[in-house]
This record gives structure tokens, sequence and C-alpha cells, in this order.
């Protein structure tokens, strides 16, 4: 029988922003699927590629990177850098045969609840649209 | 040889200390780790969406947990009382609380943790209300796994914690304000009696704000300028503050306790006596005597008057400005030289002046910035800007000022004749959702027209005002009294939103198309004059003050408080406050106490001389550091360096206080050198293990 895919999905996401934008989104009582899993970083420049790739190679379907908007990051430019790292890391999963879309990069204000809760949604269709990360079905 | 090498051992360890004075070690040891895991209920608030009962259960299961607890509210006294009690009776190492979000409640249970005896930064916290129960409030199943799984990522965590010292920093005794309206000059005020040197920064050429444009205040109805120039004059002569107008902060450096603030002063063209002295000129500098305004030859209008009556190139704005010098508008000025002849042995002017940098060291400050009107115009059905006799209520209140263009004689702008009929049109750009306006509410409006309306009553026999609105909010002291007055003095309220303003090309007269919704029926009046309460925005160009400051905003612009209820003076940047209408609409009476309460919270650091900072540096662990130095320009603040090391060897090395804890170097380092406290590569793994490969019940 096959089981309904239930994606395990890591969001890392900046303290000063996003985490304040999900925060809002939960004052407000905005609804969302619950797939997802949060670890706070001060900053998303915090973020080592090498983070993501431990994710996905122990299983992760899907990773959140989420930061503050550009020219709005608490530490003036950490946002900058990890889209510049997301984005090259997107094109190295790619040549390891995970789909792109497994990793997203998105900018949540702390007055944008109601965006966190769109993304949130978002990723998590994109993933059960994808299915199951590949490298987990090749190592079970 | 072996003495040499004791030395260097000796030496290595040394560094080592110093280096790693914060965390105990770069090697936390999980195994011994005994973490208790306390599961709040926060009423229904969490137990409504999530079995409590289960996550206990489960939280028991996890490896290192020794103890686990719940409680109705453990925010409460009894609830950290708990987690004390069980620190010592259980010989906890970490704590972890899943509860609201970190942003609230880390601090509390901080110290409950330090009260228990641990090191406060032994102290995780999940979050399974604000990004859990609340989110997924009809989903009890998967809110709960959801709860199980935060909680076990929280103990991976909390295992790997270390001790941590914050820093103590010393504060420097003196604090900024960023804008002297009434809520800048109130801040100031309150700041420089605490005994505070203050800079108070004014971009215009006087202070006062938009307070100062106002003819009387809702609904005491007291003359704004007799209340607000003693004011004034305060602020100018307080010893302790020191006014800076023409004047905008151009650069922000530092942290609490110890901001460098480069502030560009404007060439102002005009000296002060002072200043004049510092020159060398005896006696000389300018006394606002106006001898040169008079020879002037360039006329241009003055936006004071919403450029409704003329200044020349060299102006004050009106006759009570503080400080009262004059300034020149480079802009317009032709520089014939007239007005220096005029000035003559004042030697106050001098056309050649350049702008000034001047650096500022404060320990705290705050920022009140302010509001400008919605360009209305924008809202084409208005009529603003297309036809004469529509007008802002910025407009109206120079119009009917005693002291402005008219001599406080109101007047139709296309004939210049008294007004009989006049319509007051509410929320014009406010609470409109269609793309073109704002969505929120101005606040003041509906009190400002029903002021308005009184205004007119009170000075234009047998005139009319009508008051066009979709709800009325008297919401302050006294407010729904005055609003009940000024219906009974005859103004009439009409409920509807205006679709439409049309104009009589002859007449000049205007027709106000609404809906009447209490009667149920469209209806068209014809009346004189339209004045719109438009909304307000924040001011332009504030972005980049607040950038600086390291302050966020809502989604309309506003500046972003640290939190809407607790703390609505505070922002997330440590020493940076808010007040007046920066942080959003309101009125003087909100304004000025919001002010005194930023002052009060930015007094505090000052006063305690002293400040800690979190103490999330950032650590170079020299045996992996390759010296590549890739991570020394990464740092936005340039808190790293490469510095010789032992035996010649290149290491990166952190200015603690520089480093603000963002961890872009960490991020990066290829080496994984960099060692992030309290957010550390272990534990951040640990995390992402815990979440990814745990969790089998
Ligand atoms: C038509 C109208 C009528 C009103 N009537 C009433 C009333 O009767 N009663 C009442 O209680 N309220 C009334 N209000 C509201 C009142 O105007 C505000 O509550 C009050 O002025 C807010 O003061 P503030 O200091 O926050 O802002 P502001 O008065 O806007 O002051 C901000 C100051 O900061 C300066 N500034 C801006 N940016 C910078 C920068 N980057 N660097 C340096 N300086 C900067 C500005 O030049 C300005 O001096 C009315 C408002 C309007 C529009
Ligand atoms: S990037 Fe890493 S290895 Fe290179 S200097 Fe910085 S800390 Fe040392
Ligand atoms: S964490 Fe690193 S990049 Fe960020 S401020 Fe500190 S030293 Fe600079």
């Amino acid at each position: 029988m096959a089981e309904e895919f239930q994606p395990k999905i890591l969001g890392i996401i900046c303290n000063w922003c996003s985490y304040a934008g999900a925060d809002l989104a939960g004052s407000a009582r905005t609804q969302y699927p619950p797939d997802i899993r949060i670890v706070r970083v001060m900053c998303t420049g915090r973020v080592d590629p090498l983070f993501i790739l431990k994710a996905f190679t122990d299983g992760a379907d899907g990773v959140l990177v989420s930061g503050c908007h550009f020219g709005d990051c608490h530490y003036l430019e950490g946002n900058y850098k990890a889209a510049k790292r997301m984005f090259i890391l997107k094109s190295m999963i790619k040549n390891i045969g995970l789909e792109d879309k497994r990793l997203r990069m998105t900018f949540v204000s702390a007055s944008e609840g109601a965006k966190w809760a769109k993304v949130v949604e978002d990723v998590v269709k994109t993933i059960h649209e994808l299915g199951p990360n590949p490298i987990t079905q090749l190592t079970k | 040889m072996a003495e040499k090498k004791t030395k260097k051992a000796t030496a290595k360890k040394e560094t080592k200390k110093e280096t790693t004075a914060q965390a105990s070690s770069f090697a936390p040891e999980s195994k011994t780790a005994r973490i208790g895991v306390f599961a709040c209920h926060c009423g229904t608030n969490i137990a409504g969406s999530i079995d409590i009962e289960a996550v206990q259960n489960y939280a028991k299961t996890l490896p290192n947990v020794a103890f686990v607890d719940n409680y109705q509210y453990m925010c409460s006294t009894p609830g950290q009382k708990k987690i004390e009690d069980a620190i010592k009776e259980h010989n906890l190492t970490g704590v972890v609380v899943a509860a609201c979000s970190p942003r609230l409640h880390e601090p509390t249970f901080r110290t409950a943790t330090k009260e228990g005896g641990l090191n406060p930064f032994r102290f995780e916290m999940a979050n399974i209300r604000e990004q859990n129960s609340w989110v997924h409030m009809h989903d009890r199943e998967g809110a709960t796994d959801k709860a199980k799984d935060a909680v076990r990522i929280a103990v991976a965590k909390a295992a790997l914690l270390q001790d941590l010292i914050p820093k103590k920093v010393p504060v420097e005794k003196a604090a900024m304000v960023v804008g002297a309206g009434v809520a800048g000059m109130q801040a100031a005020l309150d700041l420089a009696n605490a005994g505070i040197k203050t800079y108070l920064i004014e971009k215009s050429p006087t202070i006062g704000g938009r307070m100062s444009q106002l003819d009387k205040t809702f609904p005491t109805l007291d003359c704004s300028q007799c209340i607000l120039t003693p004011k004034m004059v305060d602020v100018g002569r307080n010893p302790n503050i020191q006014l800076m107008t023409c004047a905008e902060v151009e650069q922000v450096e530092g942290y609490i306790g110890n901001f460098d603030i480069t502030v560009r002063r404007k060439a102002r063209g005009v000296m002060t006596p002072a200043e004049a002295e510092a020159k060398g000129i005896v006696g000389g500098g300018c006394n606002g005597c106006g001898d040169c305004e008079a020879v002037c030859p360039v006329i241009k209008p003055n936006p004071f008057e919403m450029n409704m009556k003329p200044r020349k190139a060299i102006y004050i704005y009106h006759p009570q400005v503080v400080p009262l010098i004059y300034t020149i508008d480079w802009d317009s000025c032709i520089k014939c030289g007239l007005c220096v002849t005029a000035c003559g042995e004042k030697k106050a002017i001098d056309l050649e002046m350049q702008d000034e940098l001047v650096k500022l060291k404060v320990g705290t400050a705050i920022l009140a910035t302010g509001y400008e009107l919605f360009p209305i115009e924008k809202k084409d059905e208005w009529g603003y800007k297309k036809y004469e006799n529509v007008v802002t209520s910025l407009e109206f209140e120079r119009l009917i000022c005693a002291s402005g263009p008219t001599g406080g004689h109101l007047v139709r702008p296309s004939d210049g004749k008294t007004p009989k009929k006049v319509a007051f049109l509410l929320c014009a750009g406010s609470r409109d959702n269609t793309g073109i306006g704002k969505p929120y509410c101005s606040r003041f409006c509906c009190m400002y027209s029903i002021k308005h309306a009184h205004q007119i009553i009170e000075k234009i026999p047998g005139v009319q005002p009508y008051i066009f609105y979709m709800d009325i909010r008297s919401f302050g002291k006294m407010y729904e009294e005055f609003y009940y007055r000024i219906q009974d003095e005859g103004a009439k309220f009409i409920r509807g939103r205006v679709s439409n303003v049309l104009e009589d090309a002859d007449t000049k007269n205007l027709y106000v198309m609404a809906d009447d919704t209490l009667l149920d029926r469209p209806m068209k009046l014809e009346v004189d004059m339209v004045v719109l309460a438009a909304a307000v925005q924040p001011t332009g160009g504030v972005d980049t003050v607040r950038k600086m400051f390291g302050v966020s905003c809502s989604q309309d612009g506003w500046m972003l408080e640290a939190h809407p209820k607790l703390n609505p003076c505070g922002t997330t940047t440590a020493g940076v406050y808010l007040a007046g209408v920066c942080q959003g609409p309101k009125d003087i009476p909100d304004t000025v106490a919001q002010a005194e309460g930023a002052a009060s919270a930015a007094s505090i650091p000052i006063h305690m001389g002293e400040v800690e900072l979190e103490p999330y540096f950032a650590q170079c662990i020299e045996e992996k550091c390759a010296g590549c130095g890739m991570c020394v320009n990464l740092c936005p603040y340039s808190a790293l360096s490469l510095v010789e090391g032992e035996g010649g060897k290149k290491v990166m090395k952190v200015t603690e206080a520089k480093c603000k804890g963002c961890g872009t170097c960490g991020g990066f380092c290829p080496g994984g050198a960099i060692w992030m406290q309290h957010f550390a590569t272990p534990q951040i793994v640990a995390q992402i293990d815990a979440f990814l490969t745990g969790g089998e019940e």
C-alpha cells in the first residue's frame, strides 16, 4: 500500500525578518500546512551551503532559506551573500541529480505574516509535486 | 628543546584561553548532557491544538533528556520556579521550553535558567505557539507531530550549548534624536532633563514639525503654536540639547552604547552668532532682523505655508522659528550678494559656505521622523490639483490660521470669496484597498475634520460644513464628546465615501457625488469648497535613515517597533527607539506619550552606564584556520583581520566589540575555522540531524 508522502522540509530562517514574519503569521492566526521544521539563525548569511547539502543527503525533501528583503538585512548584506550562495548551490544540486526546485530562497519581512504562510504553502505544494527526495530512495 | 616545547605549549594554552574565554571549548560534549524539557499549555493557546501529554511523553524518550514537565503557563512565576527547581534537583545541564516564540520569552526563561544555577545560554526554546498551534489550529495531529519534532530539534541543540558570558560594554553618556517634530522635541527635552547630553538632528531649518503648521488642536482647541512655541524655545535653550538644524544623518556605525554617527550639516549660508564669533567676527552673526530678506530679489513659494505664500531665496519659514536664523535656499539663490550688503557689520551671510561633516558618539538613539501627506492627486476622482477649490487638510490648516497666507480668513483659492458650503471628505486615500491609496486608517483625520468643521462655524456666519465619512473614529479622551458638540453646532455628517468630485467650470463650484448609506440613496451636493482629509505616509527619504539604524518597516513603510504591544517604543536594534508618527499614524497626545516612553527607554542604558551584548560573536579556531583571509572581506562590520599567529602562521582574528554575530563569515569559511557562538556549526548540524534522522518513536 502506498503510504501518503509526508515531506520533510527544513526551513532555515533569519531571526529578524523571516522568523518575525513567521511569528506574525501565528499572531494573526493565518493557517498553513504543518510540513516544515524551522531552524533559526541570526542571519541567512550564516547558512553554510554544507548545511543544505547535508540536509539533502540526510533525506530532506526540500529546504527553504528565508531572510530579509534586499536592503533590509539586519546585518546590512548577509542576505545578498546568502542569495549568491544559494544560487550557486542550486546549480550544484542540479548536477548531482536533485531538482533545484527543492531548494528555495525567499525574502519575508517581519511584517509579512501572510506572505510567510503563502511561501510555506507554495514550498509544500512544490515538494508534494516533486515527490520524495531521490537520494533517500537510493539509500533505502 | 623540551623547555621550548613547554613554553610553546603554555603559550598556546594562553592564547586559547584568551580566544575562547567565552565558550569553554570548541568541542561541546553532548554525552554528559542532562536536559530538562518543559512544555507549556499557554492556557488553550497551545494545548487547544497540540496534545501536550503526547509531546511530554515523547520528550522522555529523547537522548539526553533527564527530566520532563509541563505547566499551564511556563512564563508565570510558578512556571519559572519549576525550571529553577528542576535544574537543582535533577542536575540539569540544559533547559528546553516548548512554548511561544523565543522573540517573546527567551529572556524570561534565560533568567529562570540562571536563577536555577546554570549559565543562561544553556537554554533553548521550541516555538510551538506562533509557528505551530496558532497556524495549524485545526490539524491536531499535524501540529502535535510538529511539536515533537521541534522539541527534538531543540533538545539536540541544547545538548551542545555552552556557557557564554555576555560582553559588557560602557555606554556613552549621550543620546541622539532624529527629527524635531513634537515627538523629537519631547524626547530630547526628557533626555536632556534627565541629565543626558542630547543631539537633536533636524533636516529642515527649524524645529516644530507638522504641529507648527496646525492652527488649533482637537479636542481642546488650544492654539497649536501657543502650546508648541514655548516647547521650541525650551529645546533651543536647554544646555543639554545640542540642536542641529539643516542636518541629516549620513552614516551610522557601532552598536548600543557606542554608536558613531556622522551628521551632515548642510551649508545654511548664514552663521549663528556663535559661529561668527568662532570666525573672529565680534558681535556678528544672524539675529533674525530680516534685513537680508527685504532686499533679496528672488521670490519662491513657502512650503511651510503649503506653497500658498511667497518667501525669498533667503528666508525663515515663520516668525517663531527656532533657531531664529535665516537660511539660503541654494536652488533659487542667484548669488547677487544684495543680502550680504544688507546684513552689513553682522557679517552673518557666507555665500560660499560648505557642508560640514560632524562625527558624534552616542549611547542610544531615537528616530522621530514623522510623516507627510499622501499625494492625493493620485486619486484622480477627488479632483485635487485639477480643481482650484479642492484643497488638502494641511492647506486648510494654513488657510484658517491667523498667521497663515490669508490672515485666517478662509477663502476659495479660485476667487478669494468666503465659502458658504464646505465639504470635508474623510478617508481620502486612507482605508483604501484599491492599490492606489493606503489600506490603513490615518487615525487623526476624523478628529481634525470635525475640528475643521468647528473652526469654520466659528469664523463664518451662516456657513454649512458637510462631513462625508465611512466611520467616525473618535477614540480618545473627550473625543466622542467633541464629536457630539460639533454635531450640535450644526455640522452635517453624511455616511458614505465620495465616489467623485466634479466642477462647474463657470462658478468653480464643486459637485460631491456620493452614496448616502444611511438613507440608502445616491446624492449629489453642490459646495463652494472641498477639503480632503488625505492619508498620511512616512516622510519621503526616511528609508535611508531607517536602514542606517537597522530598523525594519511595516508593509506600509512605517518604522517597525520591536513588539506592537510589549515594546512599542523599541526596535530590533538594541539602543534604537521610535517616537511619533514615524512608527504609525497617531495624534499629538499619543505622539508625546510615545516620545516620553522612548526617552525613558533610551535613558536606561545610559544611566546604567554599561550594557551587556549578546555573546553571539565569532571566534577563530586557530588550528583550523588556513589564513586565507577570505572571511575578512565578507564581514560587513570589518570585525575580522589577519594577524600573525604562532610560528609566523597567519590566522584570522575577531575584534569582538565590532562583531555583531551575523555569522556571514561562519557560513563561508572553507575550513570550518569559524566558531559562531550559540549558532556553532555542530549545534546547527545537530538540529538538522535531529530533524532528519531522528524521530522514530
Ligand atoms: C491636517 C492635520 C491636522 C491635525 N490636527 C491635529 C490636532 O488637532 N490634534 C492632534 O492631536 N493631532 C493633529 N494632527 C496630527 C499631528 O500633526 C501629529 O500627531 C504630529 O505632528 C506628529 O508629530 P511627529 O513629531 O511625530 O512628526 P512631524 O511633525 O512630522 O515631525 C517630524 C520631523 O522630523 C523631521 N525629519 C523627517 N525626516 C528627517 C530626517 N531624515 N532627518 C532629520 N529630520 C527629519 C521633519 O522635518 C519634521 O520636523 C493633525 C494632522 C494633520 C495632517
Ligand atoms: S575564511 Fe576561514 S580560513 Fe580563511 S581566514 Fe577566515 S577564518 Fe581563516
Ligand atoms: S559574525 Fe563574522 S561576518 Fe558577522 S559581524 Fe561577526 S565577524 Fe563579521
